[in-house]
């Protein structure tokens, strides 16, 4: 039922475990069927050098969580904040119609973290 | 069934010589499923599957005696083929009670027969639960409904062919099998309906299942079932060899997969079922990666489910929402050697903990082995 790119991550996820010293850390509870996603992100000159996850949910989540991290890293505050869900979704060569509420996850849980930072970075300076 | 395709291919319930050979192919396999289960073959109403006869069985039986009382009795752990029946009954006018189930999954024979009130008619509880193979003490509840006076229906769709199944020492009045769980064709089953107890119809036309399943028989469906059930008969010694391999699995789990619990009750289960939780863990996740190594499996997540809701099955053992979320069941065939076990529990553990390390939960859980404890927002 999922595509080849899909399994690919979720075999091989990218970027699993937790920063230490994060800059941001988000966090997402999916309140459709109760999973988690944990996103930490390391930011230098408003680039992201670094991101983990961990994810507690489906093969779905897991691969959207590990493809939105991959498709982050490198990018600018601002060029990660715009990615979207359907951006992961369609990265992953699309997901099945029921499994679409898990790449809400991975977008948001990317933003969250992102607003952690700004957040901190705010009260810091 | 591949005879019943191609030679006995008249109208069994019409007269001329085709007829009659499908006919005496319909009746044989009436005595065969009949035999499986103690009963009368003119006890046995072939229906297109379990879902069909647990439809009739309660709509069926609460229906023709309606004029008696409007009370039915059931547990929160049956198939969605009686819940909904139930449901469909209460929009109609009848009262439904469900009965909890113990954290093991077991019907408490005193919580039912305090539930039994001067209108209830029927009492439908199933022999074994399809998901934690939890067997239900039938035969207390067949005697105290017969005491009473009420009918006794039981869904023995994941009993028969498991554990023997004799619907006399049981004292049920109506039992529901399906043929694709006895390694039958699928699409096919039966009711076994007491002689003398009173079942209406829930489709209308002919005259044959004695009226009570009109329609032309779906014959070669019928003549796999019987045979299936003649050698569910005969294999039955075979299927309690099992019960040394679910046990070998059951413990192999407990011991290497630390945080990992049984559902349903230890020894009063079917030899065929397998169900554990694995904690901080996602269901569909686990199966997925199962899959890939070639073991098949199924879970009670919620992000297995359709609906996105944890198995009911689970919640009404009062199991919480996050438990049943890694929750797996395996099912043992005929086929399944020692050797499949040793390999399950070799790479289960590689699994589990290949998906922990990606779990938020698990981290948090752990706080005390977790390096990154100081992040977590869930200790
Ligand atoms: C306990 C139980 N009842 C009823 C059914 C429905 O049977 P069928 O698939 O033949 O309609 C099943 C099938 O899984 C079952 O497990
Ligand atoms: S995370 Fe639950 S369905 Fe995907």
């Amino acid at each position: 039922m999922y595509s080849e790119k899909v399994m690919d991550h979720f075999t091989n996820p990218r970027n699993v475990g937790e920063l230490e010293n994060a800059d941001g850390i988000g966090e997402i509870g999916n309140p459709t069927c109760g999973d988690i996603m944990r996103i930490s992100i390391k930011v230098e000159d408003n680039i992201i050098t670094d991101i983990k996850f961990k994810t507690f949910g489906c093969g779905a989540a897991i691969a959207t969580s590990s493809m939105v991290t991959e498709m982050a890293k490198g990018k600018t505050l601002e060029e990660a904040r715009a990615i979207t869900n359907k951006n992961v979704a369609e990265a992953l060569d699309g997901l099945p119609p029921n499994k679409m509420h898990c790449s809400n996850l991975a977008a948001d849980a990317l933003r969250l973290a992102i607003d952690n930072y700004l957040a901190k970075a705010g009260q810091a300076g | 069934m591949t005879v019943a395709m191609t030679e006995n291919f008249g109208n069994p319930s019409s007269v001329h010589s085709f007829g009659s050979a499908a006919k005496k192919a319909l009746e044989e396999a009436r005595e065969q499923v009949a035999q499986l289960i103690g009963a009368q073959p003119s006890e046995i109403v072939f229906t297109s599957g379990g879902t069909e006869a647990d439809n009739l069985a309660v709509v069926g039986a609460a229906m023709a005696n309606s004029k008696k009382g409007k009370h039915i009795i059931t547990s929160s752990i049956e198939h969605h083929a009686i819940l909904d029946s139930c449901k469909w009954l209460a929009k109609n006018g009848f009262e439904v009670t469900y009965l909890p189930v113990t954290s093991e999954g077991l019907v408490r024979v005193e919580d039912l027969a305090a539930a039994i009130r001067e209108d209830t008619i029927l009492i439908s509880i199933m022999h074994v639960n399809n998901e934690v193979g939890t067997i239900q003490p039938i035969a207390e509840i067949g005697k105290i409904a017969r005491e009473r006076g009420i009918i006794f229906h039981s869904d023995a769709v994941q009993s028969v062919g498991k554990i023997p199944v004799d619907v006399n020492e049981l004292q049920v009045d109506l039992l529901s099998v399906s043929a694709h769980k006895i390694y039958g064709p699928k699409g096919v089953g039966c009711l076994y309906i007491r002689k003398g107890t009173r079942v209406e119809p829930r489709s209308f036309g002919g005259g044959q299942e004695r009226k009570r399943r009109p329609g032309t028989e779906n014959l070669p469906g019928i003549v796999g079932f019987g045979k299936a059930a003649e050698l569910a008969r005969i294999n039955l010694p075979e299927e309690q060899k099992l019960i040394t391999l679910r046990d070998k699995l059951i413990d192999g789990l407990l011991e290497r997969i630390p945080d990992c619990q049984l559902n349903g009750h230890r020894y009063q289960r079917v030899p065929t079922n397998v169900n554990v939780s694995i904690r901080y863990l996602e269901g569909e996740a686990l199966l997925l990666s199962l899959d890939l190594k070639g073991i098949a499996a199924s879970s009670g997540s919620a992000c297995t489910s359709g609906s996105l809701d944890p198995s009911h099955v689970l919640l009404a053992m009062g199991i919480c929402h996050e438990i049943a979320h890694g929750s797996l069941r395996m099912t043992l065939g005929r086929d399944n050697t020692e050797e499949d076990i040793d390999y399950v529990l070799e790479e289960l553990p590689i699994i589990v903990d290949r998906l922990r390390k990606m779990s938020p939960l698990y981290c948090c859980e752990k706080a005390g082995q977790c390096e990154t404890k100081e992040m977590c927002q869930h200790v």
